[in-house]
């Protein structure tokens, strides 16, 4: 199976981490990953705002670059959700019938991460020890957009060490959404001071989440706050083989 | 041109769209839901029952034989004497004692001055523990039931649909129609839930259980 | 202004989304009322909700009969019309707010009467009746508790179903005390603010306008197009009440709450109290065909609004929103509502169904914040008993709003984004020019408060500085060899 990597322009200039991570899991895991360098952005800030003619040589960028492959994984729920359900909106309504062919018939090898494990691998123990108290924030996208459900939790009970606690109301909104964060600052940091209260009352050292864009937003009002508790993707915890004798 | 014209001019512009020889019936309308939510078997009237007084309206479930009576202990606990009454309510079921029958036709000032009114019903949904007033025999005019504080409503078994879908079906469009859902109700206030607000601030229903078919 | 701003539903010289947020946010009163009003019915509504096995079957259909009746719309408006000339009931046609309010008008004063009592209603609302009404020398009166309040106070409704949710018990003391007596039974003098003592002057104060009043206007939740038959779902009795017993009653529609028949009524009335109170059931339901003879209204009028539906109805992506049964859940479910409030929508319709809906009957460029006033969070959908996809039609929204704005400092900045990252090469520059310049600003590998258009983010949160290395150049580094 000839598996690419979509990394994400944010995780790729933000969290290069995360991106490592992944590369580590599925490796661990038997299989080889490759990163078409001509990939970049799927365009869900210029989407999200209302540029949509500008998303679509993106669009078509996207399509270009990983039509070879078999699966396209990316760490990114949100990213994920944006190519599966507005590539095709964006193809239709701006590109030609070509694109919108190349878009229907890459969507189904279009995988989020953990989806990828679960769904076409398989496996929820990837091997990873982390022995750390962890809270996993349902990020919107991953929740409703594309309804990963438990999956995340599923991979997480199978790391060894790591105990998973609840954060409460965890289905509601960190207050993130992209440029809402700018355009709405004040009724998004009031939702965050929310989400962050509820974070801190899980007890948990460690917020693990399908998307870095929210975590960011997250650890950076903890970070603000003062507190201790860390933001990490949740492929950085799947790659983790913190304690284990190699 | 007339407003009636310019929206419907406006309508079909909008609706460019639809294929112009596409018939309502053409646009598919899936209906996998259950005509009924009710349980195999299970008890729809005791349901009802439950349902209703979940509303916190007082449910009494008796048999023809000792409706009067049931009737009765009804009205004397909520301590009510001047009662309107519908035509077409059954004589034969009204309690001896020192009521007040008030049959109608009741002007608005009559019934300002009952202190409530007793009907029969034209269904029940057991799911949703309503009762359907159609202002048919024994159930009077809307006002009826609605200005007077107090509603005890006597509605047999067989009335009892088991749901939503069951109950539209048995129901006449063309009457005016009545969905009661337990006394009235406001959470306008901090959503804190008052019973009571204009119509009546108490409801009774008395089920009447299936009689023996051989004795009507 | 263009012509459609003046269509009713926007509040003239309402601030823009964010700033009335701010402003809301800064009150305390109001976020602690809304966190637990919305909470409360967010838990009830999912609890009815689960009981149903079939919710989602029951979701499927009531947005397909709206699809059939959108897009037939024309033909089942022209059916509704002839069933309810048919049973005895008079129908009209209005193109907008003001030829609304001049049939209701004329209808009134044809009764020759000076005062009509109200059914709590959004087409009213949003065509701004009452103070039409009110400026022919006729006065309305609110008889929903929630509306009463709003009225008594000169107020703004802040929720479609519970519109006086930003008020405490203790401010609809207050106001009942002060208030009544100006408009009719006065309110008694050792009133407390028990809900219960409140709900009783409200029922008191209104009982003599039900008993004299000759008049009624109400709204409707649905009317079924194959029998005339129009449908009120109220808790209250006071819907009855105004239905029930004035000589006259003149139903103001929404040309979009035709059904095709009676029978669809059974998915709509399992949905919509389930929905909206978190019910099986809510209190009363009235329906009416026409007139009867000897019971209710000797009249009938019913007023076929449509103040831009037919604009919103040409938008093949937009129309979806006209389906709407007026629930609330997307308010109650809604993050954003739940922070600020209904009053910053500057419109009747708040929510996340206020900010598809009123810009598309206003016209974008009236309401041009109300499609960013969301994060795209996606729990209005899932609440959404008819399954507008408001996510969906909130980013068509901001795009056509963009579209209409032209080249501002946004759109460049866009637009200069959108070739940085339609390149591999710019992009790996602009990573690198963000690595330099975020670690001159961070400290400790974080960058605190900035200057600008960041200034909103950056006041409440930290940003990681950007990584010396991004993962391409990494992967150029230390991967690119071993393919």
């Amino acid at each position: 199976m000839r598996i690419a990597l979509f990394v994400t322009c944010f995780n790729d200039t933000m969290f290069p981490d995360t991106g490592r991570a992944v590369v580590s899991v599925l490796e661990r895991l038997g299989h080889t990953v490759d990163f078409p360098q001509e990939q970049t952005c799927c365009g869900q800030m210029h989407f999200n705002t209302g540029y949509r003619p500008d998303a679509v040589p993106l669009v078509e960028r996207f399509a270009r670059t990983f039509a070879s492959y078999d699966a396209v994984v990316t760490p990114s729920a949100s990213c994920a959700g944006m190519v599966r359900e507005n590539h095709p909106v964006l193809a239709e309504d701006y590109g030609p019938a070509a694109l919108q062919r190349q878009v229907a018939e890459l969507m189904p090898r279009v995988y989020e991460f953990t989806e990828f494990l679960t769904d076409v691998l398989d496996v929820t123990d990837v091997g990873a020890r982390y022995p750390h108290k962890v809270a996993y924030h349902p990020t919107c996208h991953s929740l409703r957009g594309l309804r990963l459900g438990d999956r995340p939790e599923r991979l997480l009970r199978a790391v060894k060490g790591l105990d998973l606690v609840d954060i409460p109301a965890a289905d509601s909104c960190c207050g993130f959404g992209g440029t809402f964060a700018v355009k709405n600052a004040d009724t998004s940091a009031a939702m965050l001071a929310d989400k962050n209260a509820a974070v801190l009352d899980s007890g948990a050292e460690v917020l693990c989440a399908a998307d870095n864009s929210c975590l960011m937003h997250i650890g950076g009002g903890l970070s603000r706050q003062g507190s201790v508790v860390r933001t990490v993707h949740l492929a950085e915890i799947l790659a983790a083989t913190e304690g284990a004798t190699q | 041109m007339s407003s009636r014209e310019a929206i419907l001019t406006r309508i079909r512009a909008a609706l460019a769209d639809v294929p112009a020889d596409e018939v309502p019936g053409d646009v598919p309308v899936p209906r996998a839901y259950r005509r009924s939510h009710t349980e195999p078997g299970q008890d729809t009237v005791t349901l009802f029952g439950e349902r209703v007084a979940d509303y916190r309206a007082n449910v009494t479930r008796t048999d023809q034989a000792h409706l009067s009576e049931a009737i009765a202990t009804a009205l004397t606990a909520r301590g009510v004497s001047h009662l309107g009454l519908p035509d077409g309510f059954p004589a034969e079921l009204l309690p001896s004692g020192d009521w007040k029958w008030h049959q109608e036709p009741l002007d608005t000032e009559a019934l300002v001055g009952l202190d409530g009114a007793i009907t029969l019903a034209a269904a029940g949904i057991a799911v949703t523990g309503t009762i359907v007033l159609d202002t048919g025999p024994g159930q009077g005019r809307r006002a009826l039931t609605l200005v007077p504080d107090y509603h005890l409503c006597v509605i047999r078994a067989e009335q009892i649909a088991d749901d939503v879908s069951d109950a539209l079906a048995r129901l006449d469009p063309g009457l005016p129609l009545t969905f009661i859902s337990g006394p009235s109700a406001t959470s306008d206030i901090e959503l804190e839930r008052v019973e009571g607000v204009h119509g009546p601030r108490s409801l009774d229903v008395i089920i009447v259980d299936r009689t023996d078919p051989e004795r009507p | 202004m263009s012509d459609t701003g003046n269509r009713g539903v926007v509040w003239l010289g309402a601030p823009s989304f964010p700033d009335a947020a701010r402003e809301a946010l800064g009150t305390p009163q109001l976020r602690a009322n809304l966190k637990r009003a919305t909470g409360t019915i967010r838990d009830k509504r999912l609890a009815v909700a689960s009981e149903l096995g079939d919710w989602e079957d029951l979701r499927d259909t009531a947005a397909a009969i709206k699809q059939r009746t959108s897009r037939h719309l024309d033909y089942y408006l022209q059916q509704l019309e002839q069933s309810v000339t048919a049973a005895g009931g008079v129908v009209h046609w209005a193109s907008d707010a003001a030829d609304a309010n001049r049939i209701v008008t004329a209808l009134v004063q044809a009764t020759g009467e000076r005062e009509v009592v109200k059914i709590k209603s959004m087409a009213t609302q949003e065509i701004g009746l009452n103070e039409h009404l009110a400026e022919a020398g006729i006065t309305a009166y609110e008889t929903d508790l929630a509306e009463l309040i709003v009225q008594l106070g000169d107020d703004r409704p802040s929720h479609i179903l519970v519109p006086a949710i930003h008020k405490n018990r203790t401010e609809i003391r207050d106001l009942f005390t002060a208030e009544m007596g100006q408009w009719g039974q006065a309110a008694p003098e050792d009133l407390t603010d028990d809900p219960r003592e409140l709900a009783e002057a409200a029922r008191r104060h209104l009982r003599e306008k039900f008993l004299t009043a000759k008049v009624a206007v109400s709204g409707a939740n649905f009317a079924s197009a194959d029998t005339g038959t129009v449908v009120v779902v109220e808790s209250e009795g006071n819907g009855r009440m105004c239905l029930t017993l004035p000589d006259t009653l003149i139903t103001v529609m929404g040309i979009e709450k035709v059904v095709p028949t009676f029978a669809d009524l059974e998915v709509f009335l399992q949905l919509l109290p389930r929905s909206a109170t978190g019910e099986r059931m809510n209190p009363y339901t009235s329906t009416w065909t026409g007139t009867t003879d000897g019971d209710g209204p000797s009249a009938f009028h019913l007023v076929l609004l449509d103040n831009g539906r037919t604009d919103t109805l040409a938008d093949t992506v937009g129309r979806q929103v006209l389906a709407c049964i007026r629930c609330s859940a997307c308010l109650n479910v809604c993050p954003v509502f739940e922070r600020t409030g209904g009053h910053a929508y500057g419109s009747v319709y708040p929510g996340p169904i206020g900010a598809v809906l009123t810009p598309q009957l206003v016209g974008v460029e009236n309401a041009a914040t109300l499609p960013f006033a969301s994060t795209l969070c996606g729990a209005c959908y899932d609440a959404c008993p008819v399954k507008i996809n408001i996510p969906e039609v909130l980013t068509h929204l901001r795009a056509k709003t963009v579209e209409g704005k032209g080249r501002t400092a946004e759109a460049l900045a866009m637009k200069a984004a959108a070739t940085v990252l339609d390149s591999p090469r710019l992009l790996s520059a602009a990573q690198m020019a963000a690595a330099v310049g975020g670690r001159a600003l961070a400290r400790k590998g974080r960058i605190g408060r900035l200057p600008g258009p960041m200034r909103g983010w950056s006041d409440t949160r930290d940003t990681p500085a950007p990584p010396a290395e991004s993962f391409r150049t990494w992967w150029r580094k230390n991967k690119e060899g071993d393919r």
